[in-house]
């Protein structure tokens, strides 16, 4: 099976964002960057178990700039067999990056194109489906369970408040969402192989942008917490219904 | 023209249907053109879809759409959306939403917002969306740079209102590829509102100490009429389902009430949880960094605080 698992760089999950001083960007001095989790725990993880079980090869994909291999090498250190960097430098929308993406995978007849559910970053859930589309492949987002006979796939998804299986032959695209895989630890081992293994860097193909961030804000901070006596839940009650008017 | 995709829950148009045709109504109003709903499928009720703003009601009947296959879903919404001369376009970012918006940006080679939470605005002489981004630790202001748009909202953003009479449905023809994927499954809890449309979520957290003291949390739900939800430890410990885990790595939500009981507010917690309009923290630690982030905080053990807000619930509904 030739598996591709297309990953993304987000800050660190405990980071607090903060914005440039005119609010038209991200401060980026002091963020540490990771892997998107659900590309790594979910999406990597359940690719490297069918090719354990079956056979074959898993690449990882990242466009972005030379800084993102270190994310990269961690995809190998994984068990990832080689990479791919479409060397992008500048931060770019979805569909620029879904279209970079559709480009080097056409025609290189990967069975399952894997996504995280959505970055942490951007939230948007978007570019697995852009890629599909190019790619006139189904696709399933949110999808929980993947398993495959051959080329047949069955693939449930999580819907709200409940789930969908879905069977459909492959190649497909899907996005990985909790319950796929359990994350793994790289080992020294991995660490020390991930080093040798192939990191091939990729000429981006020109796409228009067709979205641009004019700038950030952020949430309004929370006056201070107004504290309620443990004893007087009616107070609670009462403060719900006529001053914050939620029930 | 805006055309809303006006999706049928469980074979009926519930909020999810209502909030993206106020929502395109709203939209419509800023760019001064009409707002007209498309429909997929024979669900009755589509000239009632009027009252939430939308003109006309196109619907699409094929035996090609009975099973959510989303590229036909999405050949569907572009051909009509061509056909019908639609310069923006608006789904829910639900799961429906999200396997169809990134294909349908793609498809029409449309600029895209995923995940929306206000309706648009005319800013520097641009049509600008705003999202919540990194899970909600901020926002963009997103200028979308093409002639056609497509937007996907955020469930519970909006408050639903009523902006119009009946509409008038015409039925619309299509040509639809077969789909290619089999749906052999779908299966939905019934009772609860799903956690991304929950306008009440009642939530517990490592404090609550095991599955088998989880009542004092869905006694409570139950009382509000509250959607149940936990912290991602406890849904790491299986002790509840993990499509309950709301956070950074879980669900993202915006309910109007959000009450968190024994969850100590890690920053990951706080990114999914911090745009609901009203929190009520629940603990016995004074310290819990939830506190800073509540609008009501209980400083008690949540053993004998949730029983007691159960009652007084119960109480004022009478």
């Amino acid at each position: 099976m030739k598996l591709l698992v297309c990953v993304s760089k987000t800050p660190e999950t405990t980071t607090k964002i903060q914005l440039t001083a005119d609010g038209k960007d991200i401060d980026t001095s002091g963020v540490q960057y990771i892997m998107n989790p659900y590309d790594e725990w979910y999406a990597l993880v359940r690719a490297l178990e069918l090719k354990e079980a079956a056979g074959g090869t898993v690449t990882v994909l990242n466009v972005g700039p030379a800084d993102n291999d270190s994310i990269i090498r961690k995809g190998l250190a994984i068990g990832a067999d080689d990479a791919v960097r479409i060397d992008v430098t500048e931060e770019k929308d979805s569909l620029f990056t879904a279209r970079q993406i559709a480009e080097f995978a056409r025609g290189k007849d990967f069975d399952v194109i894997f996504f995280g559910k959505e970055t942490i970053s951007y939230n948007a859930s978007e570019v697995g489906a852009m890629v599909a589309e190019f790619l006139d492949l189904p696709y399933v987002g949110d999808a929980i369970k993947l398993e495959m006979e051959g080329s047949q796939a069955t693939v449930t998804r999580d819907i709200e408040g409940g789930e969908e299986v879905i069977e459909v032959t492959a190649p497909i695209a899907l996005s990985a969402a909790k319950g796929m895989a359990e994350q793994r630890i790289p080992n020294m081992r991995g660490i020390m192989m991930a080093k040798r293994k192939p990191l091939e860097v990729v000429t981006p193909v020109d796409y228009p942008d067709t979205t641009r961030i004019a700038s950030y804000s952020k949430p309004e901070e929370k006056g201070s917490v107004k504290l309620i006596d443990p004893e007087n839940m009616d107070e609670l009650v009462r403060l719900l219904h006529e001053e914050a008017k939620v029930i | 023209m805006v055309l809303a995709y006006a999706e049928a829950t469980n074979g009926e148009f519930k909020k999810v249907a209502h909030e993206i045709i106020n929502y395109a109504k709203k939209t419509a109003d800023v760019l001064g053109t009409e707002c007209h709903a498309l429909v997929l499928g024979d669900t009755p009720g589509a000239e009632d879809l009027g009252k939430y703003g939308a003109g006309t009601v196109h619907r699409v009947t094929s035996p090609h759409l009975e099973g959510f296959d989303a590229a036909v879903y999405t050949v569907a919404i572009a051909d009509a959306a061509k056909q019908l001369g639609a310069t923006v376009i608006i789904l829910p970012h639900n799961s429906t939403g999200k396997n169809i918006t990134g294909r349908l940006a793609a498809r029409l080679e449309a600029g895209s917002v995923a995940g929306a939470n206000a309706v648009p605005m005319m800013k520097d002489g641009y049509f600008t969306v705003t999202k919540p981004v990194f899970s909600g630790k901020a926002f963009a202001d997103v200028q979308l740079l093409t002639d056609v748009k497509v937007i996907s909202l955020a469930g519970n953003s909006i408050r639903i209102e009523e902006l119009g009479g009946d509409a008038t449905v015409e039925d619309l023809t299509l040509e639809l590829p077969a789909p290619k994927t089999k749906v052999v499954k779908h299966q939905v809890a019934t009772g609860r509102v799903p956690l991304p449309e929950a306008e009440l979520v009642v939530s517990g957290g490592r404090g609550v100490k095991g599955p088998e003291h989880w009542d004092v949390i869905t006694d409570l739900a139950d009382a509000l009429g509250a959607t149940t939800a936990c912290s991602r430890p406890v849904a790491d410990s299986d002790w509840r389902p993990h499509h309950e885990h709301v956070g950074q790595t879980g669900v993202a939500i915006r309910p109007n009430l959000y009450i968190a009981a024994g969850i100590s507010g890690a920053i990951q917690h706080l990114a999914g949880v911090n745009n609901s309009k009203t929190i009520v923290v629940i603990n016995k630690d004074p310290e819990a960094p939830f506190f800073k982030a509540a609008d009501y905080g209980v400083v008690g053990d949540l053993f004998e605080v949730l029983p007691r807000l159960t009652e007084a619930v119960k109480k004022f509904k009478g």
